[in-house]
């Protein structure tokens, strides 16, 4: 149920900011410097960088849960032991690979 | 055997049929959703590949097909796929018609809206000068 929720709110949350900092970083790169400088300002700074982050990990999660959703949509894994398994492992899941993503971006000095 | 007022809102619409819609909304939401396993899959792989985030690097990976054409597919049917999910939420918690008409209609016009914005700009990119 919990997962369920989550699905809700980082599907909610990838349409509204996802795709609003995709277009807005598609933008500013077709606007050339200025806009682009702009734009990284915004997204490095420290309330830039915790959307980003929510963003990674907000992916990722509904990412894992929305399989998770997919293998239920075909009758499968409603043993409630199993079904259980799978949604603490979304969330596992989705943790490590934002910690992940987030390690190889810094470690690279990007 | 009428149904009155006292009947649960499954009991009203028990014997009625299907609502003959839904289905295709149902079924595009799950097909957009394996696409964007694969694009969401190479944005990350590409994010994390690209050696730098400088203006010229961006420029010179969209110009090129290989990233374009992905970048394409994920605008339109990301959006796509924002726009059938977020049509789930709104018909799930806003039940008063012209209030449901009018948030849908809203997010059927950000979504086609911001979906031309990032093509459009995306199009610069790939068709102008690389780097």
């Amino acid at each position: 149920m919990t997962v369920s929720i989550l699905h809700r709110i980082t599907g909610g949350g990838l349409s509204v900011v996802g795709l609003a900092v995709l277009t807005w970083w598609l933008t500013a790169v077709a606007g050339g410097p200025t806009a682009y400088a702009t734009f990284t300002k915004v997204v490095t700074s420290p309330i830039g960088l915790i959307v980003l982050v929510g963003l990674t990990w907000a992916f990722f999660q509904h990412l894992l849960s929305g399989i998770r959703h997919l293998t239920m949509d075909t009758g499968a894994t409603f043993d409630l032991r199993i079904n259980r398994l799978f949604a603490v492992m979304t969330i596992a899941g989705s943790l490590f690979l934002t910690a992940l993503t987030w390690y190889v971006l810094m470690g690279v000095g990007k | 055997m009428s149904v009155g007022d006292s009947a649960t809102p499954l009991g009203k619409v028990r014997g009625l049929g299907s609502a003959r819609e839904g289905g295709e909304h149902w079924l595009t939401e799950r097909v957009t959703s394996i696409a964007l396993l694969f694009l969401g899959a190479w944005l990350i792989a590409s994010l994390l590949i690209l050696p730098k985030f400088d203006l010229r690097t961006v420029l010179e990976w969209l110009h090129a097909s290989s990233a374009a054409v992905p970048m394409a597919l994920l605008i339109v049917i990301g959006f796509k796929h924002a726009l059938d999910g977020m049509k789930v939420v709104v018909d799930d918690y806003i039940h008063e018609p012209g209030n449901n008409f009018a948030l849908n209609t809203l997010l059927l016009f950000l979504a086609v809206g911001g979906g031309a914005l990032a093509l459009f700009a995306l199009g610069r990119i790939a068709f102008g000068a690389a780097g």
